[in-house]
């Protein structure tokens, strides 16, 4: 765990401790549990996000693909009656190939990641609250998916199913990441994508192969995210959710230059901001400033940390002019 | 006016410049930072009209003289003394102020605006009225005689993109102008140009001089030194190694006083006349996207250097990233070893043993954020892993033993490439190819930016690398360079291979008829 992301987990902490201080009832166990679910689902979506801003890019379709796929879900499982595992695959594989698709637009035809991702993000958008003639995707009365219920929504021993999904994301990810060549590749290409390719990396397919990670991470998180609400009305659905992924990577110390960030910041980023959410809940902020107070945060966040690396570099440059001085003086 | 009337009275006889008031000296400066000494007590004076030739390996203390001309930095002791005030140190604002104008080795130029914009950018004639609308026909008229005093041939209205370097480095030197400057400092100004372009630049120079304004030249091409310099001052470690008057500049003389000894001998190729090996790298009527319409024929042949020698712009760098497969071939084949090969990537020619060490070092060379072994390891690292895991023991075991083999000169293999020299940088970027097979090795002008010890152990890396049977292919626009480390040299012009001159053949005259097209004596 690097310093950065142990000032996070001071901070997640610090917070929590006022919180439960001024209204106790933060640390009820039902309390915990939504918020740990919570963590869960976004979690997953932020991890996605993070493969991407690591080269460089950015993806700001997941929000309107949380609501794109998860309408498709529903309607595949509820209306056209498919089994819930053939639905489970389909719409991983439809992440996948929608990532592919943004992947090769963007290093293939050379488009800006920004350009292709927000014109995928009017068009699922668009194409979702067409499927579903503006209306909204539910399960019929007494319909039960029991075991995919119990994955997706359900708990084991009180904790939240979603919130172990992503421990275990988030553990084969963070390997992926910190200690496979596709993540050193990641973060060659962030760093420089000339050089990675002047020293014979296929930057296309692994840049187009971290747009594919994002999708079905995405993907997955749409399923989740449908069967915790259990009924989806595209026209809001999953709104902005692209921004809570981004802001996530941000407050975990990613930067959007690519080539900086860990797994574990991108994690305690979102843990962070949903205690934010439960913040504003608990305390009685009027809830139209939640965003405000997240922007808010995320502001002081980045501040304190850039300001910080600037104050540790004058240390250590006076440090060291001390050991000269003291040298010379011995001398 | 007085002023003029000075420089107007100079004849340059070394007794009459001395008794002139000095325009800027430094005595007894001295800079620490921290763990380093980068200046101790070093002193120089420069007189209106005079040209400097600042000369000294890299970490010399070059670039903190240079800080502190510019007010970027203060000196711990000593006294800074322009146009007789002494000052402690002096600040940006107090630098540009006294007349003191800088052109870097990097260009600060505005590429989508025009030559006079850039010129006066910041400082813009202002038409009457609210609205603080450029007065162009007043900055035309403003722009124009400073262009004359460069030697310009091109008009102020053209985009700064569509301008040569060497043309770029005239609207430097004409911005350095036009704040009425009286000490022009040009740091590196001629390692990216070549040859023909580099004349043109003396010129000015001299030009400069004829006006009265002092020039420091900083460069690391000493024969350019040797021409236009009235006086060499050499830095080594900080301190003044000494200096040379206009007699006593020559080649050996400041090489002895930058290194503190002679070296050893000039870098030639080895005297015995080498057996031709086979071609391995062949091109066949291969045209490149700078030039389409002109095919190249070129073969490098295994156990030899060759140089590729040429102006700026005439093709070399294009047809290194058709060989390296950056760029497509737009027709014509390539072959190695005979057989005809396709290259879609850089990836396919890393797998054929196909390298190269690019011409812009830190941005694609190496990544200065990875460290040593990490990027050492890069190209390879399918090599470095175990069931796709990186393994940080095999990396650091393959970094290590090109540290020792190339002398990198670092606390440790884990040390961020952005922290070393040039020099030592370069030879991460050789490390990281010489850790695999290297079939065909491209190097787009090595020694760039590198000070001379570094560069005669990269010249030996070569030597070596063609010994073990390697083809070695040698971009240069350093005519010394390409003289001496070449087993044969092939010469560019306008995309095309011009000739080829064999080792009996060789002479700057040659390789520059054939540069500009023309046929060698």
């Amino acid at each position: 765990m690097s310093k950065k992301d142990l000032g996070l987990l001071i901070l997640i902490l610090v917070v929590g401790a006022i919180v439960a201080i001024i209204n106790p009832r933060f640390l009820l166990p039902i309390n915990l549990a939504n918020t740990s679910n919570l963590i869960g689902l976004f979690g997953i979506l932020s991890i996605g996000q993070a493969f991407v801003i690591i080269t460089g890019g950015i993806e700001l379709s997941v929000g309107s693909l949380v609501a794109l796929l998860g309408t498709l879900f529903i309607d595949f499982i509820a209306v056209r009656e498919l089994d819930w595992p053939l639905a489970f695959v389909l719409i991983i594989a439809l992440g996948a190939i929608i990532g592919l698709v943004h992947g090769w637009l963007i290093t293939r035809l050379k488009l800006q990641p920004f350009v292709v991702t927000l014109c995928g993000l009017l068009i699922y958008r668009g194409v979702a609250r067409f499927y579903t003639a503006d209306g909204t995707a539910g399960f019929a009365f007494g319909q039960n998916f029991p075991e995919l219920e119990f994955l997706t929504a359900g708990r084991s021993w009180g904790v939240p199913n979603s919130f172990f999904a992503l421990i275990v994301i988030a553990i084969v990810m963070w390997v992926v990441l910190h200690r496979s060549v596709f993540g050193r590749y990641l973060y060659a290409i962030g760093k420089n994508e000339e050089a990675a390719k002047y020293s014979g990396i296929r930057t296309g397919r692994i840049v187009m192969a971290a747009y594919v990670i994002c999708g079905v991470l995405t993907a997955l998180s749409a399923i989740y995210f449908a069967m915790y609400t259990r009924s989806i009305s595209p026209a809001s659905h999953g709104q902005f959710y692209e921004l809570y992924a981004i802001a996530a990577a941000v407050l975990g110390g990613f930067s959007l230059r690519g080539g900086e960030g860990s797994l574990v910041g991108v994690i305690l980023g979102t843990v962070l901001l949903q205690e934010l959410q439960n913040l504003v809940n608990l305390l009685g902020i009027p809830s139209s400033l939640n965003f405000a107070v997240m922007g808010g945060v995320i502001l002081i966040g980045v501040l304190v940390d850039q300001q910080w690396g600037v104050f540790r570099a004058r240390r250590r440059m006076i440090d060291a002019s001390r050991k000269t001085v003291a040298g010379a003086a011995a001398e | 006016m007085a002023r003029r009337l000075l420089s107007g009275m100079m004849n340059y006889s070394d007794t009459s410049i001395s008794a002139i008031a000095p325009f800027l000296s430094l005595e007894n400066v001295r800079k620490t930072y921290p763990g380093v000494v980068a200046l101790d007590g070093f002193s120089m004076e420069v007189r209106p009209g005079e040209v400097i030739g600042l000369v000294g390996e890299n970490g010399a203390g070059k670039s903190t003289l240079m800080k502190i001309l510019g007010g970027v930095t203060t000196p711990d002791t000593g006294t800074i003394t322009v146009d007789g005030t002494a000052h402690k140190g002096l600040s940006v604002e107090g630098s540009l102020g006294s007349g003191i104008a800088f052109v870097h080795q990097e260009l600060n130029l505005f590429e989508n605006l025009d030559v006079a914009a850039n010129i006066f950018f910041g400082r813009e004639p202002l038409r009457a009225g609210p609205f603080k609308l450029v007065d162009r026909a007043r900055l035309r008229t403003m722009v124009a005689p400073l262009l004359k005093r460069v030697g310009a041939n091109f008009s102020a209205d053209t985009q700064v993109a569509d301008l040569s370097l060497a043309q770029q480095q005239m609207v430097e030197i004409a911005k350095a102008l036009s704040i009425k400057a009286r000490l022009v400092i040009l740091d590196e100004p001629t390692s990216s140009l070549p040859i023909a372009e580099t004349d043109k630049l003396l010129d000015v120079i001299k030009g400069l001089k004829a006006d009265g304004i002092s020039v420091i030249f900083i460069s690391h091409r000493l024969h350019e030194v040797e021409r236009v310099a009235d006086r060499v001052v050499v830095l080594r470690d900080g301190m003044l190694a000494g200096t040379l008057g206009k007699r006593d500049i020559n080649h050996d003389q400041m090489v002895k006083l930058m290194i503190g000894r002679m070296l050893k001998e000039r870098e030639k190729a080895s005297e015995a006349a080498r057996a031709p090996g086979a071609v391995a790298l062949a091109a066949k009527a291969v045209r490149t996207p700078a030039y389409p319409g002109r095919p190249v024929d070129l073969d490098v042949r295994r156990g030899e250097i060759l140089g590729l020698a040429g102006l700026v712009g005439s093709g070399r760098t294009e047809l290194a990233r058709v060989f390296f497969g950056i760029d497509g071939c737009l027709g014509g084949t390539l072959e190695l070893d005979g057989t005809p090969l396709a290259l879609a990537s850089a990836a396919d020619a890393v797998a054929h043993g196909i390298f190269l060490v690019p011409e812009d070092r830190k941005l694609t060379g190496i990544l200065l954020d990875l460290s040593i072994a990490q990027n050492i390891s890069l190209p390879n690292l399918p090599a470095h892993a175990k069931r796709s895991l990186v393994s940080a023991g095999a990396e650091t075991a393959t970094a290590e033993k090109q540290k020792k083999n190339l002398g990198i000169k670092a606390p440790s293999v884990q040390t961020r490439t952005g922290t070393l020299s040039g020099g030592n940088q370069q030879k991460v970027v050789l490390g990281k190819w010489l850790a695999m097979n290297p079939k065909v090795m491209i190097l787009d002008e090595p020694t760039r930016g590198i000070d001379i010890g570094a560069k005669a152990e990269i010249y030996g890396l070569m030597r070596a690398l063609a010994d073990a049977g390697v083809a070695v292919l040698m971009i240069s626009s350093d005519m010394e360079e390409v003289i001496g480390v070449s087993d044969r040299i092939a010469v560019m012009h306008e995309g095309q291979i011009s000739g080829i001159l064999d080792k009996e053949q060789f002479s700057q005259e040659n390789v520059l008829l054939l540069a500009v097209g023309k046929q060698p004596k």
